[in-house]
């Protein structure tokens, strides 16, 4: 039987997942694939725990999340295309302009 | 009638303002006549305020607005002309508008010339609010106006450098100032402690509220309101032992040693204790007090003012010896007859003044009576003046002083206090010592300044003119005697002499006026026919001491300021330096230091940013659940 547990697991390592993508890569647009990961392994565990509550509250703000992902890539993709017209290359060292 | 109050009120303030807008600027001749007629339409509108309240004997009350209001607190800026104030009104306006005529030829030659008449007109309406006010509240605004007002007048010439007491008596003007500002903030906290025990405890600041509340308080709470208040007074009447400010104001300009520290605002602490007589009257230990201090202080300054040579400080000491005079009489009960000597020194003593600003003048600002004599060749009009103001103030009838000093003489001798009664007579005898002794060493005598080369001029015509009503006023004042106490009294209390002292008093007059004679005849042995010094008399100890102000400054000097200098220098360096200005200092370089090492963190490179983000968050879930696991 899957119960709470493994769902809220598999959210866990696929948080971790996209954790360590954010650390450790260096090109953006891996970023961005890092960042939809812990989003939606988030996604998972809403869906989860609200599945387990009997509260539809927490599907809903999956959807939200969603939305609010869908619009967060449509304009980080924007200003991706924008940085690779600039610089030619979307790997974070070279983009480092503002060394204090 | 209410106009005339607000005309004579604020006739000074539109004068000090006009002539401030030209305060920078170089002399403009039309200031000082501008300024003079504003301060004489005050005179005038003054002295028909005397006439209507002398003809219908009652007070006008006005109330401008409404001053303070806060909870139960209730202050009107309210004012009233009843027979005590418009005396002072007049006696003040006259002064001043003579002083502000003379200024216009004693200032002649002064780069700041329009400065000089706005600070003066400010003075007079300050002294005006002082005197109008029906409340305590608003005489303590003008107690305190003609406080920066004189602060601004004795450091009229503040870039004159500091001199030390050593090589020369006087001192800057800039210290002057200072002290005479410093000594009147000691004394006015005793007002203020004072006002605030009036309030506490009656409720209401308004003379007449106040007075009629006095009969329900207790005995100790009216001996504290009576004494806070009179520690104020001392400061401003320049008693003992706040008296060393008067002889160092004489630094500033002659006009403003005539008008502030002689005639009017010195005589604000006699006017206080005159205007709070109610309360006064019922705490007889205070006022014996006030008279046996009063007492002191003449006796006191005239001594140090028989071997001065110093032509103004002998005048400051004269002055401070006067005051004693005033609160003596004042102490014992005589209210009207403090009033009336307050109101007749104020015109012999500003003529005195005025006449010394004279010989300054001619002398090139020089005021060693040694090294003067014989002036009354060029200046016969001034000699006039000045021996016309020292023989009133020596009280020779039938001169101003006479009447008044012999009242207050009497008055000693009535209440039975026959040790104040001996000391005040001596005194007499050494005031017209004193007096003579300048005017003689000034005017008599050998023409010693020749030695010193300098050319003797008299002044102005108009200026000899302008001081003619105080010559005419210290030589006939004396004769108002009998409508002006029945004048004032309306308002203040009676005062009788006992039968007895009724038939004794042309005896009584006749041994101070024996002492005066004498003082006079041995200053002309002495010193009318040419200064011999006695190097003997000079080198003896009692000598040095009075000319040393009895080593009351020195002292004031050694144990005050010193050891004052030395708390605050270890306060600056110890405290200020080591512990509060290390504080903050260190907060400073702390967030410097910590800036510069976290400076390292913004490497421009996002991954870095993120990194530390994610390092972050996991050290506040760290956090966050140490202290649950704390708290839970």
């Amino acid at each position: 039987m899957i119960g709470l547990s493994h769902y809220l697991i598999v959210s866990a390592v696929l948080f971790s997942i996209g954790l360590i993508g954010v650390l450790r890569r260096r090109n953006l647009l891996m970023l961005f694939f890092a960042t939809e990961v812990m989003l939606n392994a988030v996604n998972i565990a809403f869906a989860a725990i609200s599945h387990f509550y009997g509260d539809l509250t927490g599907q809903m703000f999956a959807f939200f999340v969603i939305a609010i992902a869908a619009s967060e890539v449509a304009v980080g993709l924007g200003i991706l295309i924008v940085l690779y017209k600039k610089h030619g290359s979307l790997d974070l060292d070279n983009l480092a302009s503002m060394r204090g | 009638m209410e106009k005339l109050v607000y005309i004579a009120l604020f006739a000074p303030l539109v004068s000090s303002l006009f002539a401030a807008l030209f305060g920078m600027m170089p002399k403009k001749q039309f200031v000082g006549v501008v300024t003079s007629i504003l301060l004489g339409i005050s005179f005038v509108a003054s002295a028909i305020l005397a006439h209507y309240v002398y003809t219908t004997e009652e007070a006008i009350k006005v109330t401008l607005m409404d001053w303070i209001g806060a909870g139960d607190l209730h202050i009107p800026f309210g004012f009233v002309v009843d027979q005590v104030s418009v005396t002072m009104m007049t006696v003040v306006t006259l002064v001043s508008t003579v002083v502000h005529v003379y200024s216009n030829g004693y200032m002649d030659h002064d780069k700041s010339f329009n400065r000089f008449f706005s600070y003066l007109s400010a003075f007079v309406f300050s002294m005006m609010v002082l005197v109008m006010s029906d409340n305590f509240a608003g005489l303590f605004i003008g107690w305190e106006g003609v406080g920066v007002c004189s602060w601004l007048l004795i450091g009229f010439w503040y870039h004159k450098p500091d001199v030390s007491r050593e090589e020369n008596p006087s001192i800057s003007p800039s210290w002057a100032a200072n002290e005479a500002f410093i000594m009147n903030r000691i004394a006015d906290l005793g007002m203020l402690v004072g006002l605030f025990i009036v309030y506490w405890n009656t409720g209401s600041l308004q003379y007449d509220e106040v007075f009629a509340q006095l009969p329900h308080l207790s005995g100790s709470v009216l001996n504290a309101a009576a004494l806070a208040l009179f520690i104020g007074a001392m400061g401003k009447s320049a008693q003992f032992p706040l008296h060393t400010w008067l002889t160092d104001a004489m630094e500033g300009p002659t006009p403003v040693s005539a008008l502030i520290h002689a005639a009017t605002m010195v005589t604000a602490g006699v006017f206080l204790v005159i205007r709070a007589n109610p309360l006064f009257s019922m705490t007889p230990e205070i006022s014996y007090f006030i008279a046996v201090l009063g007492t002191f202080v003449a006796f006191f300054a005239a001594s140090m003012a028989l071997v001065n040579r110093d032509l103004k400080r002998i005048i400051a000491f004269s002055t401070l010896s006067q005051l004693g005079y005033m609160f003596a009489a004042a102490g014992l009960g005589a209210y009207w007859i403090a009033l009336f000597h307050l109101a007749a020194h104020a015109f012999f003593k500003a003529l005195l003044f005025l006449g010394a600003g004279n010989v300054m003048h001619a002398m090139d600002d020089e005021l060693d009576i040694f090294k003067m004599g014989g002036l009354k060749k060029v200046m016969k009009w001034t000699y006039l003046y000045m021996g016309l103001a020292s023989l009133a103030l020596a009280g020779i009838p039938p001169f101003a002083g006479f009447f008044s000093k012999d009242a207050i003489i009497e008055t000693a001798f009535n209440e039975g206090t026959y040790i104040l009664w001996a000391i005040l007579v001596v005194t007499a005898g050494m005031t017209a010592f004193y007096s003579f002794r300048q005017v003689f060493l000034t005017f008599e005598g050998d023409e010693r300044y020749k030695k010193y080369g300098f050319h003797p001029h008299e002044v102005y015509r108009y200026v000899l003119i302008a001081m003619s009503p105080l010559a005419i006023l210290a030589v006939i004042a004396g004769f108002f005697k009998g409508s002006f106490e029945a004048f004032v009294t309306e308002l203040l209390p009676e005062y009788h002499m006992s039968e007895h002292t009724h038939h004794l008093a042309w005896l009584l007059g006749l041994v101070v006026l024996a002492f005066a004679v004498g003082g006079i005849v041995l200053a002309y042995k002495k010193y009318a026919k040419g200064l011999k010094r006695d190097e003997a008399l000079e080198a003896t100890w009692y000598y040095k001491l009075l000319a040393n102000q009895y080593y009351i400054p020195n002292l004031y000097e050694e144990f005050i300021s010193k050891p004052y200098a030395m708390i605050s220098d270890i306060f600056w360096n110890r405290v200020d330096m080591k512990i509060v200005d290390a504080t903050v200092d260190g907060i400073a370089k702390f967030l410097y230091g910590t800036g510069d090492g976290a400076r390292r963190m913004q490497t421009g490179n996002l991954s870095n940013y993120l990194n530390w983000m994610a390092v972050g968050a996991v050290l506040l879930l760290a956090v966050a659940a140490i202290s649950a696991a704390i708290i839970g």
